[in-house]
């Protein structure tokens, strides 16, 4: 686990994000510390997926520090956030349907030289990365069309790592997902954080929140609404802070009668 | 899926799974149009018994090459999932210029060549900007470029309605000249099947050595027997005639040339890319915009070359020589041979197959002295045949990929 002396990997305060007449993101903060899995979580256009992409450099903010490791950096576009060491795995995958798995994990960064691929090498990494991470994968030479769902969630995890980030942002990684399926994925999770990767966790399922996340940042209407050890925080907690319910009539009555 | 054909979309789906696995990606299209060829060469050959003379196999082996070199160019298009209409018009404005420049104003033939070819770079360059910067589907482009690029065509040609290409000068000997000793086919014959095997075999080495599964010595030995019966029994019948056609050689040349640029290049890589999915190939930074404009510059570079072998081939270059289906030929060679409407699925040896099929039906009717009408309707036949097999297979994936 990280040293409490150690600077965050990743610190975010005073985050503005305005598209046209909508105000996205205000003065939003987060800090990820290697080696931790921090769920973010919050209600559909509570600003879950602008914040991510402002940390991925694909909608830069308005305003706002971001601190990377300590330092402060400026993230304007995505190679500067993958130039950090900060991976996406967007919620469509973003794979190439007609080349395989080895194709899909080296896209764009393939290993050649003067121009031609290096197809063995490729395929030996890709093996590597897959046994280390105990993603079974029947061929990977097939295309990844012919995957099932929860293979293809591994191998857009996988295309992340293979950069070697320090970070990785995870959004719904398991929406589609069936149970068997969900568990292959929230195992891989762990054996991110196990290898002391930062892990933001985008989900809407807060038992999988639950299950591997450390922490827990809400989110609500563009701003932070919240911050949790998972450890110690109720599932109830957790969602009447995603909802807003913790303001209302119902529980300012609960929150009397419990000093009584 | 109660509905009557759902058990026929499922076999298809076996089929093509099946079929899939052992041939891998781009190939499945490949079993059924070779499967075709033979149909049609046994039923004309039935006809007309003069369809397999070496006579009439190397006229189709030097017949395929013009519009062959379209359909080549075509692919690359096909695979980033956009369209080219206007490889006729263009490789017909080619080999106008070619010929005004060469005969009309004297210029020598090699720099008359290269600047007809470098029209075609630069009106795909045109199509590319247009579809990949500012957006024009490449549909209502490349039309245009139909229209357009034939009226410069007629342009350049003036008055002249017929330019006669002089007999001994190098487009004409493009598709005049025969290797006629005898082992110059077998050479090609054996250097190609020893190429194929030290590739796969030197292939396999490497694997084992980096320790990653290798496809069965028996596929490759098996795969290489097929290919030296196939490229010496062609050697024989060519020999028979008039030898090795230097078209033919140019051809396979350029055909192996870019088989290995779009299989084993980053640049191969990137084509392929945004034909399976251009948000994934965005993302990973590939340079979207340039990569399709390369498409289109490659398309347009081929119809030229293709455009001075269909000049060469009639020893003259005319206002009528562009027809509207040569177009359809190219385009139809491309997606018969196995390259798929969808993108990102094909091979540059669907040219050849698709290139062949078409040719020889265009052969057998005129050998059966049938009219043309005749040969469009069964073009068009085979084509209807081959983008519902391309359909079937391309649901066929998804279909497994979901399940």
């Amino acid at each position: 686990m990280a040293q409490p002396s150690a600077p965050p990997l990743l610190a975010l305060s005073g985050v503005f994000k305005r598209f046209g007449a909508v105000q996205a993101l205000t003065d939003v903060e987060l800090e990820i510390h290697a080696g931790e899995v921090i769920a973010l979580v919050g209600d559909n256009g509570a600003g879950k997926s602008t914040l991510v992409k402002v940390i991925a450099g694909v909608e830069p903010a308005d305003t706002g520090t971001v601190e990377w490791r300590g330092h402060p950096v400026h993230i304007g576009r995505p190679h500067d956030a993958q130039h950090l060491g900060i991976a996406t795995v967007y919620q469509d995958l973003a794979l190439c349907d007609n080349l395989d798995v080895v194709g899909n994990l080296f896209l764009g960064r393939e290993l050649s030289r003067i121009g031609v691929l290096d197809e063995v090498e490729m395929e030996r990494r890709t093996r590597a990365l897959l046994a280390t991470l105990s993603i079974r994968i029947p061929d990977v030479r097939r295309p990844v069309v012919s995957l099932s769902g929860g293979q293809r969630q591994t191998v857009a995890i996988s295309r992340a790592l293979l950069g070697e980030p320090r970070l990785v942002m995870l959004d719904e990684p398991t929406a589609a997902l069936g149970i068997e399926q969900t568990a292959q994925v929230l195992d891989l999770v762990e054996r991110l954080r196990e290898r002391g990767l930062g892990v933001l966790l985008i989900s809407h399922n807060l038992g999988d929140v639950k299950a591997v996340a450390d922490w827990v940042a809400v989110l609500r209407l563009g701003r932070n609404n919240g911050f949790f050890d998972v450890t110690t925080t109720s599932q109830e907690q957790i969602v009447s802070s995603i909802t807003g319910a913790s303001d209302n009539a119902v529980t300012r009555r609960v929150a009397r009668e419990g000093e009584l | 899926m109660s509905v009557p054909g759902g058990s026929t979309v499922r076999g298809a789906v076996r089929f093509a799974d099946t079929f899939g696995r052992r041939l891998g990606g781009g190939t499945i299209g490949s079993v059924p149009v070779v499967l075709g060829l033979l149909a049609i060469w046994a039923v004309f050959q039935i006809l007309n018994p003069h369809f397999l003379s070496p006579r009439n196999l190397s006229n189709l082996s030097v017949d395929i090459v013009g519009t062959g070199m379209l359909a080549l160019g075509v692919i690359f298009v096909l695979l980033v999932g956009e369209i080219d209409l206007s490889v006729g018009s263009v490789s017909g404005l080619a080999s106008a210029l070619y010929a005004v420049l060469n005969v009309n104003l004297g210029m020598a033939e090699p720099p008359a060549i290269v600047l007809g070819v470098l029209c075609g770079t630069a009106v795909g360059f045109v199509h590319g900007f247009f579809t990949a910067v500012v957006g024009v589907p490449a549909f209502v482009v490349t039309l245009a470029g139909l229209l357009g690029w034939y009226g410069l065509m007629l342009f350049i040609m003036g008055t002249y309605g017929t330019i006669n290409l002089n007999d001994q000068g190098l487009v004409a000997q493009l598709t005049n000249y025969y290797f006629s000793d005898v082992a110059a086919a077998y050479a090609l014959a054996a250097l190609g099947t020893a190429g194929y095997f030290l590739t796969a075999w030197r292939g396999v080495k490497r694997r084992r050595a980096a320790g990653v599964p290798t496809r069965p010595p028996a596929v490759i030995a098996l795969r290489t027997g097929a290919l030296a019966v196939i490229a010496f029994a062609a050697a024989y019948v060519l020999n028979r005639f008039q030898g090795l056609p230097l078209a033919l050689l140019i051809f396979l040349v350029v055909l192996v040339v870019l088989d290995y640029v779009l299989r084993r290049t980053t640049y191969g890589r990137m084509i392929f890319a945004l034909g399976g999915g251009v948000e994934a190939a965005r993302r990973a930074g590939i340079n979207v915009a340039w990569v399709r404009t390369s498409a289109f510059m490659m398309s347009s570079t081929m119809a030229a070359i293709g455009g001075l072998f269909l000049a060469s081939r009639i020893n003259s270059v005319s206002q009528t020589s562009v027809t509207t289906d040569l177009l359809m030929n190219a385009i139809a060679a491309a997606v018969i041979g196995g390259t798929s409407l969808f993108g990102g699925r094909g091979s540059t040896w669907s040219a050849l197959l698709g290139v062949l099929v078409i040719q020889s039906i265009a052969s057998g009717v005129a050998l059966m002295d049938i009219q043309t009408a005749v040969q469009f309707m069964i073009t068009g036949g085979v084509l209807l045949l081959a983008v519902v097999i391309d359909s079937l297979s391309h649901r066929a994936q998804r279909a497994h990929g979901r399940a």
